[in-house]
């Protein structure tokens, strides 16, 4: 780790930002491990919103007036800042969505219906959130031909490469939609090489990056991603706000998802024109306020340096798999080489669901049941479920030693 | 608000924890005269359960479990309690337990409801109160000629 960043992250000093975290559950200090399903919110992201509705608010792209003037230019101010987050070479490349599952419903409709050939297949895997799962199911099941694959995930948690190049090797995929670092396993995928694999063999591809983005700088431009999704809740910042990043000929190639408001050009009651990119795929009244705290968020976790955020989480890892395995009979899902800070297990003896009501009577908040991965946890061969711990930039060593302790005692109680 | 310590005390009362452990009125029944699965989706809580009948009255009950303790307890209270119960009494008595398991409440304090009331404390853990009444909608399901129904 470097020892430079290190000293700069001061973690007690962060924790400030977060108003939740000075609250206590049943007269406990709240330990919040479940940021992996949503995160906390510093209070630059809550004053941002607030005074975006106290000062610059109405409705944006539609008043010649100085308000909706001002609106727009803040949210239009937020796209500029998700481009620079996440390197896209233009804001018309930025789309935003209502979450990370609205953008890949995106594209499975647009690009999905609009783009693949009957014949030529999406290729996921075994390790996706449903979120990128049921979409293309749904395509698979449209009656269009378009065919659904899935990559095996091996034994370690990792992507199989071998069955990704053979699943690649006909040249039929014409979609490879895969996460970047797995929900439940904490598995980062090797982004770079599935780029470079996928257009060998002439796929484009989509990575769900809501778990990634949070935990490590992802440069989209560097990794030739064709799309790039995540979600604002994740990231620090409100719900109901989301980001489809897609390379611009892609999107202006793409028909519309959604009809409505702001998403045209012209429209007669005969025919209707719609919009370049990105306004064609936002239709309706957009989350202008949540977009705005999506805008503070970035700005907060740019300030604090993403690179500096992952090393304070490598140290989390690393602290954790000293001292997690230590605990008696817990068995941790996947054992990925290069992975973020979310850890699935099972407690040999302990229900999940007993297992978070214990821990929630010490204020500790895991995340039970199977995390919206089914297959993955059917591929584990734990179908009833696993307790998840998942960490933020908020988190310390002694919340993990703390979780530690508690399942010492978890299981002593449920013996 | 109590402390925490004392209702997962009272939550995980010994009878619970006793049934949640008792081998008693497992596994599959074959050739059941009824049948049926009850699933919670979210979380992966599964109970199936198997019943015939003596008559008109609900005979052997048996059930298969996978899930949390209170879950288990659940299904081995209902496979224990509803042989001989006519079918409308046992839709009946699952009544009572998912209302108890909602509310703490029960109309009827004496007799069967008054075993049951070790559900009742489930009602202050909002996230468990599917955990005690998955087993007795598999039970409505059974009984109604479904096959699977779910918690959602
Ligand atoms: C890997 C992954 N993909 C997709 C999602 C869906 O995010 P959202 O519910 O905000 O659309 C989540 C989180 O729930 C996730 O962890």
């Amino acid at each position: 780790m470097d020892t430079n960043i290190a000293r700069t992250f001061d973690v007690k000093r962060l924790r400030q930002d977060f108003p939740i975290l000075a609250t206590t559950v049943r007269g406990k200090p709240l330990t919040f491990l479940d940021s992996g399903a949503s995160a906390q919110k510093p209070r630059q992201v809550i004053e941002a919103m607030t005074r975006c509705m106290e000062t610059a608010y109405a409705n944006v792209h539609r008043g010649a007036y100085h308000l909706s003037e001002a609106a727009t230019e803040s949210y239009e101010a937020a796209r500029v800042a998700v481009q620079n987050f996440i390197g896209a070479a233009e804001p018309e490349e930025i789309v935003f969505t209502s979450n990370s599952t609205m953008a890949i419903n995106l594209v499975a409709h647009s690009f999905g219906r609009g783009i693949l050939k009957p014949g030529q297949f999406v290729l996921t895997s075994e390790m996706e959130h449903h979120a990128n799962l049921v979409p293309w199911q749904m395509l698979r099941d449209a009656g269009l031909g378009i065919g659904l694959r899935y990559v095996r995930v091996t034994e370690g948690g990792e992507l199989d490469m071998n069955d990704l190049a053979a699943k690649l090797a006909d040249g039929k995929v014409g979609l490879v939609a895969i996460t970047h670092m797995s929900n439940v396993l904490g598995t980062v995928t090797p982004a770079a090489r599935i780029v470079k694999m996928a257009h060998e063999a002439g796929a484009k591809v989509l990575f769900d990056g809501s778990q990634a983005v949070v935990h490590r700088h992802v440069d989209v431009a560097a990794l030739d991603a064709d799309f790039y999704v995540f979600t604002g809740h994740k990231l620090y910042g409100p719900t109901g706000i989301g980001v489809l990043y897609g390379k611009r000929k892609l999107l202006d190639a793409m028909p519309p998802f959604l009809g409505g408001g702001d998403m045209i050009e012209s429209v007669t009651l005969e025919r209707t024109t719609y919009a370049a990119a990105p306004a064609r795929f936002e239709a309706g009244t957009p989350a202008i306020i949540e977009a705005v705290g999506l805008h503070a968020a970035i700005d907060y976790v740019t300030a604090i340096g993403m690179d500096a955020i992952e090393a304070h989480e490598r140290a989390l890892v690393e602290h954790a798999m000293r001292v997690l395995p230590g605990v008696e009979g817990l068995r941790l899902l996947g054992a990925a080489q290069d992975r973020g800070g979310v850890f699935s297990f099972a407690l040999e003896g302990v229900h999940p669901h007993d297992l978070s009501t214990y821990l929630d009577r010490s204020g500790i908040c895991v995340r039970a049941g199977r995390h919206c991965a089914e297959p993955l946890h059917a591929r584990f061969a734990v179908d009833g479920g696993t307790t998840r711990a998942s960490f933020g930039l908020y988190t310390t060593p002694e919340e993990i030693d703390l979780l530690a302790e508690k399942l010492v005692d978890a299981r002593r109680f449920f013996a | 608000m109590s402390s925490g310590a004392e209702d997962i005390q009272d939550l995980y009362s010994t009878t619970l924890r006793d049934l949640a452990r008792n081998p008693a009125h497992r596994g599959k029944l074959d050739n059941a005269a009824a049948t049926a699965r009850g699933d919670n989706p979210m979380c992966g809580d599964r109970v199936d359960i198997f019943l015939n009948f003596d008559g008109p009255r609900i005979g052997e009950t048996r059930f298969v479990a996978r899930g949390c303790e209170i879950c288990q307890a659940s299904a081995a209270m209902l496979a224990e309690m509803v042989p001989g119960k006519s079918p409308d009494e046992a839709r009946a008595l699952g009544e009572g337990v998912k209302t108890m398991a909602r509310t703490g409440q029960t109309n009827d304090s004496t007799g069967e409801m008054a075993r049951l009331s070790i559900f009742a404390v489930v009602h202050k853990f909002p996230s468990r109160v599917k955990c005690a009444t998955l087993a007795w909608s598999a039970l409505d399901a059974a009984l109604s000629g479904v096959r699977e129904t779910s918690s959602e």
